[in-house]
């Protein structure tokens, strides 16, 4: 067995283990030497604004821009709570949910915001929303599309802005229904937004029209579509339609594979979020003509509340509003008419405003439930066309999220007592 | 199903597998000559692509237009390859191995911020090949005619890179530097202009990888890591250095995968990572790999001795532990959460560089134990109601336990081998962490995983967790002096020798892999207390490669080392995420700077620095 022999004292050593004190203590001055802002007459509202921007800049930088729109008409309105200009204090959680947890205890601990606002993926939405319910923090999310967020991990804290998958898969069974096809097929990321998506779908278009059958699914992996292979297995199964769930570039690989292949002749595609300008635009002129989608037909909608949007959005930032900009600026809009109606910061206070708040969107007006804590925000439903060399929707409805909801005797089944 | 829905789908496979050789290609390359894990490979593919639909906007519009950008956008690729040889590679052939990885993990934060900043958030899609739009009929069903060209195009490549390395002067010149960098270098060879031609190939085939998918996939900002990944695994699988294996190698995934979805639809999540355990378990050393040299005669990732502290060192850090301990008093509550971080990360990073540095075994997918140590303490408190100290003791049980299992088909592989089993074994472990729904919440994670309440004040889980890591690095500390510690590190200076004198082996590695999973789940433990929820990216290849940059900025050769890589990469990306949207430029900027600067890590340079003024030059 070796001996130890007594080394001298190893400057380099020492050297080391300062060097990491060091370090230690530059982070920890660093975060302690925080800007404190005084208090004076017109003290800012801080809201906490966490969304993934260097992960998915496709949807969250217009969203950003929506946010902002909205918060500058705000304060140009002479702000909330009799004069109280909001201040957004917006940061990047780089797509991990880890990271935007700590970002929301900083936002809290150290930014003293009033509440929290924002994200992206479901995941990220799930541990915000469960971050606010340990702290006692109202959460406003924003974009998240799992059903779990207002359901089955739901809790007094958290809010929802966006029709669920849910919802907008009771949307598209609507039109589903009323095809003549029977066998099915379909294809979905292989992850939770996809499973459920596609579990909805099976289940609410049986209920509705029994006899229908589902031959077969495809499950690519987010963002790796293997767009050749993956049209040709569902050509194979021959079905009489397809339900797709995949978007971004995925889709955009996989309408330009399978149009090539002859994959969509004499199938109709019933398609989730497919004609929202985020994923509509991308494809150009090669827009799969004929889906059945959910999405936003921005250049078409003449409502008087759309129009002022439309307006003030295009003069802002000089380009059409995607779907994430209708979602930044009406999550900020509902933030500030709680706020006006909790007539308060405080916690509680805003949670029993939210509970059934009542706020004009560009889509209309829509309603927080106090049930489950989703909006009644809803979708364009319509089929793709190409018009100018670009995709866009005709025989579009505005679908209108109440009425896609299940029964409130159901609802309360699917979420946690409270 | 019918023979024609089959012919196709095969032939719709080969494309796909033709493409990834393409990019595969490249890296083999790059990699058998240099030895550089280089993760910028991917970051070259994605320019290729963004370039080539941007110079098709300016070319003129047909045929001539399209090859032309195709063509230019592989030469700036490859241009770009050579100023990363010049500017940085040549500064690092000197490191430790693996050091360079850290410089071109650098490169591929700036290269995604700036390629956000030129060509925008949106995801782009290019026209189709002028000439090759059309489809032809392969028994009666539509085939593109462009996947035809790419199916040809694959051996077409492969036969001009075996010219250029069998016929031509140059390309023997590499293979001699190669196979011995010594005796070339004797000869008068000069190794640095080759390795910057040999850039320049690679890099210009991953232009042209990325060039060639314009015209069949969406452009976006993600497609860097998930190409790199992909062909790093075609390259092992081939076997390091053999172009014909990573053709033959991206040919076999390319198939697998358009038969595996066939029987299998969500398959494609794991089956590169499949193939991949499943090859090397039976060769070790790929399809066609050649038997590595043995263990201790190539360049060694450290040789550290890892002496123990004296009085003054002890004395230090007894200080500076007992300051730490006070930080509460003072600091506040976001501090003391960042410090937190920075504690379980340290942890983290002292378990893979115990592993690496004492071990001599590199990890590609240490981040499985930090998650199975999280997924361990999570499902104890949702499953079995468990309180957070029991929960916190099985963390570092069930790490330890599955990296036990894992170590024992891994440990006999050596080098870049190794590090890709254990790549495939995390992925093989998240992929079920992620389909396992019922059991782990699938992607939607694992949620209300707080401490109980005598430690869910700040301060208090700031001293639990101080407690914790810094008694197990203490421990770690310990053993690395005791005799395990000698033994394990004989075995990885010499293999050979250490048998000899009757030390076995492949049960200390075993041991020493199953142990660093074990402290990485403990880690991983207090990780799910600290954020109140878990999810499957905890186990993803970004937190094994945070971990190695944490360990390699750290430096190697101290014990010291990983908490201040932990404590300067932390501190910094949480800082820079706060104060600009352009956090990854800035972070991969001084990623750039600190290898550039100081080229073994920064408790290397301090080490040196410090012994040279004592005039005790006690490192070799």
């Amino acid at each position: 067995m070796p001996t130890l022999k007594k080394s001298a004292p190893s400057l380099g050593f020492v050297a080391t283990q300062a060097l990491a004190a060091v370090a230690l203590a530059a982070v920890a001055l660093g975060a302690a030497m925080l800007p404190i802002v005084p208090a004076v007459a017109a003290e800012p509202v801080r809201i906490g604004e966490i969304n993934s921007y260097t992960g998915l800049p496709a949807f969250t930088v217009p969203y950003r821009q929506g946010w902002q729109l909205a918060v500058e008409e705000i304060n140009a309105a002479g702000g909330v709570l009799g004069g109280r200009p909001l201040e957004v204090i917006s940061r990047d959680d780089g797509a991990k949910p880890g990271d935007a947890v700590r970002i929301a205890s900083e936002l809290v601990a150290a930014e003293k915001v009033a509440l929290l606002a924002g994200t992206f993926f479901s995941h990220i939405g799930l541990a915000v929303g469960d971050f606010a319910q340990h702290n006692k923090i109202l959460f406003v999310a924003a974009e998240p599309l799992s059903d779990s967020l207002t359901w089955s991990k739901g809790n007094r804290y958290t809010f929802r802005l966006r029709p669920s998958n849910y919802m907008q898969c009771a949307m598209l069974v609507e039109e589903a229904a009323k095809l003549p096809a029977r066998r099915w097929a379909t294809v979905a990321p292989n992850y939770e937004y996809g499973q459920s998506a596609t579990g909805w779908f099976k289940t609410l278009l049986k209920e509705r029209k029994p006899g229908t059958s589902f031959v077969g699914e495809q499950w690519p992996t987010q963002g790796k579509l293997e767009a050749g292979t993956t049209v040709q297995a569902l050509a194979a199964l021959e079905p009489d339609a397809l339900f797709n769930a995949t978007f971004a570039a995925d889709l955009a690989k996989m309408v330009r594979e399978g149009t090539q292949r002859g994959l969509f002749e004499g199938r109709t595609v019933v398609s989730l979020l497919t004609g929202e300008p985020e994923y509509l635009d991308p494809l150009k002129d090669e827009a799969p003509v004929g889906w059945i989608v959910t999405g936003y037909p921005w250049d078409q909608i003449t409502t008087p509340e759309h129009r002022v949007f439309l307006e003030a959005y295009r003069r802002r930032f000089g380009e059409p509003p995607r779907l994430g900009s209708v979602v930044g600026y009406t999550t900020f809009k509902a933030i500030a008419a709680a706020l006006e109606k909790a007539e308060s910061t405080a916690t509680e206070r805003l949670v029993e405003a939210f509970e059934g708040l009542e706020v004009m969107s560009p889509f209309g007006a829509i309603r927080f439930r106090a049930i489950d804590h989703q909006s009644t925000m809803g979708a364009y439903v319509g089929r793709i066309a190409v018009k100018d060399g670009r995709g866009t929707m005709v025989d579009w409805r505005y679908a209108d999220g109440a009425d896609y909801l299940p029964a409130d005797d159901i609802v309360r089944t699917l979420r946690p007592a409270p | 199903m019918s023979m024609a829905h089959l012919v196709v789908q095969l032939l719709s496979g080969l494309a796909a597998g033709s493409v990834l050789f393409l990019i595969a290609s490249g890296l083999s390359i790059i990699f058998g000559v240099t030895r550089i894990v280089n993760f910028a490979h991917g970051s070259f593919t994605m320019l290729g692509a963004y370039l080539t639909i941007d110079l098709i906007g300016r070319l003129p519009d047909g045929g001539f237009g399209f090859w032309a950008a195709v063509g230019l956008a592989a030469l700036v690729a490859g241009g770009l390859g050579v100023l990363l040889e010049r500017l940085v590679l040549r500064r690092l052939y000197r490191s430790p191995e693996l050091f360079p990885l850290l410089a071109t993990f650098g490169v591929v934060l700036i290269v995604q911020d700036a390629a956000l900043a030129l060509w925008g958030p949106e995801d782009l899609l290019g026209p189709r090949a002028p000439g090759l739009t059309g489809t032809v009929l392969v028994l009666g069903l539509r085939f593109p005619v462009y996947d035809l060209f790419l199916i040809a195009l694959g051996p077409v490549v492969l036969g001009l890179l075996r010219l250029v390395f069998h016929g031509t002067g140059w390309g023997t010149r590499v293979r001699a530097a190669t196979e011995d960098p010594e005796m070339a270098a004797a000869l008068g060879i000069d190794q640095h202009r080759l390795f910057t031609g040999v850039l320049f190939l690679g890099s210009a085939l991953a232009g042209l990888g990325g060039a060639l998918q314009v015209p069949r996939e969406a452009i976006t900002l993600q497609m860097d890591m998930a190409t790199v990944i992909e062909a790093f695994v075609v390259v092992v699988i081939g076997g390091m250095g053999s172009l014909g294996g990573a053709f033959v190698a991206a040919l076999l995934i390319g198939v697998l995968q358009a038969f595996g979805i066939l029987a299998f639809p969500r398959i494609a999540l794991v089956l590169v990572f499949l193939v991949m355990a499943v090859v090397l378990m039976l060769r070790p050393n790929g399809l066609f790999g050649r038997a590595e040299p043995a263990a201790g005669s190539h360049q060694a990732l450290s040789q550290g001795s890892f002496a123990p502290p004296g009085p003054l060192a002890r004395l230090v850090g007894g200080i500076a532990l007992g300051l730490l301990a006070l930080v509460p008093l003072a600091a506040n509550d976001y501090s003391l959460i960042v410090l937190t971080e920075i504690f379980i990360l340290a942890l983290f990073a002292a378990s893979l560089h115990f592993l690496l540095a004492v071990g001599g075994m590199v990890s590609f997918g240490h981040a499985a134990f930090f998650g199975l140590g999280a997924y361990g303490a999570a499902l104890a408190v949702t499953g079995l109601d468990a309180a957070m100290l029991p929960a916190l003791a099985l963390a570092p049980l069930a790490a330890g336990l599955g990296a036990a299992l894992v170590g024992a088909l891994c440990v006999r592989l050596g080098g870049v081998y190794l590090a890709m089993l254990t790549l495939a074994f995390a992925q093989i472990l998240w992929s079920i962490v992620f389909q396992w729904s019922s059991v782990t919440g699938g992607d939607n994670g694992l949620l209300g995983i707080w401490p109980e309440p005598w430690a869910s004040g700040r301060a208090a889980y700031y001293w639990l967790t101080l407690v914790l890591c810094a008694g197990a690095m203490l421990g770690l500390r310990r053993l690395v002096a005791a005799p395990f510690g000698y033994a394990l590190r004989a075995s990885r200076d010499s293999a050979l020798r250490a048998a000899a004198v009757g030390l076995p082996v492949d049960r200390l590695r075993w041991l020493a892999f199953a142990l660093a999973g074990a402290l990485a789940g403990l880690a991983g433990g207090l990780q799910a207390f600290a954020k109140g929820s878990v999810f499957p990216a905890l186990l993803a290849v970004p937190t094994s490669v945070d971990g190695l940059v944490m360990v390699l900025l750290g430096g190697l050769e101290a014990l010291s080392g990983p908490l201040v890589g932990a404590a300067v990469f932390h501190g910094l990306e949480t800082e820079a995420m706060r104060g600009t949207g352009h956090w990854r430029l800035l972070l991969g900027a001084v990623i750039l700077a600190m290898v550039l600067v100081c080229p073994s890590g920064l408790s290397g340079v301090v080490g040196r620095v410090a012994a040279r003024l004592t005039g005790s030059a006690r490192r070799p």
